[in-house]
């Protein structure tokens, strides 16, 4: 068993191949969303939604850039990175939130369920690809030329 | 049993310390804001804690399935932060909606 203080993972980055995943699952569910959000608020309820769709893809990507640089160094570091930066990051929501929550164009209501459904369902999409794959790597989608 | 009495005597000490009945709801609703907010990031902070920690040591153990535990742990870590969020959802709905 290696020292985990001093061992690191120099493989593949695949949280950032989850994160780039996640983000092109959520520019095919924004719109979704954005319609449906937009039809019972209105056109600030359509803003609101997105601006929470961007503010949770951002989140994801974060959070894997973080993980993905820090494991390149220690396994440990990437283990205070990924609490701490999940403190940070819940804190950089809050203020994203706070910040905005007067604006003329924020609906509180759509904002808030935009946020738990797109972290959620983003994340049980990836979950079905990624099991998938796990379970059944022959099924794995063979790139372009391999 | 208590509860109900204890409340009726904060609400009448409220009131006679000049508080109306909208400030008194206010101040419940800026506690139970608060108290949202920071117990939900209690359980995915301990959550996240151990996954990770857990990841780590079979990162060390087997070196060559880190690229799978990396894809499983990131995954766990946004699934455990998601409990987080609900909290945060609560809490901006209970103090600013």
């Amino acid at each position: 068993m290696e020292d985990t203080l001093t061992a690191y993972d120099d493989g593949p980055a695949v949280e950032m191949a989850i994160a780039v995943d996640l983000l092109r699952r959520a520019l095919w569910a924004a719109p979704v969303l954005i319609a449906a959000f937009g039809a019972i608020w209105g056109l600030n309820g359509a803003i609101s939604t997105a601006y929470a769709v961007g503010l949770v893809t951002l989140n994801f990507l974060v959070a894997a850039a973080m993980l993905a640089w820090t494991a390149r160094i220690s396994l440990t570091l990437m283990m205070a990175s990924a609490m701490f930066g999940y403190l940070v990051r819940l804190g950089l929501i809050f203020v994203a939130v706070w910040l905005v929550r007067d604006a003329g164009w924020v609906e509180l209501v759509p904002m808030c369920l935009a946020i738990v459904i797109t972290h959620l369902g983003l994340l049980f999409w990836e979950m079905r690809y990624v099991s998938a794959t796990l379970a059944f790597p022959g099924l794995k989608p063979a790139t372009k030329g391999s | 049993m208590s509860v109900l009495p204890t409340l009726g005597t904060i609400a009448q000490a409220a009131q006679e310390g000049g508080l109306t009945a909208a400030e008194l709801k206010n101040n419940n609703a800026a506690t139970g804001a608060g108290l949202a907010y920071g117990l939900a990031a209690i359980g995915p902070g301990i959550g996240i804690g151990y996954l990770v920690g857990q990841s780590v040591q079979a990162m060390a153990r087997q070196p060559e399935s880190a690229g799978t535990v990396r894809t499983t742990m990131f995954l766990g870590i946004a699934f455990t932060e998601a409990l987080a969020l609900i909290g945060f959802v609560v809490f901006i709905l209970l103090k600013f909606a």
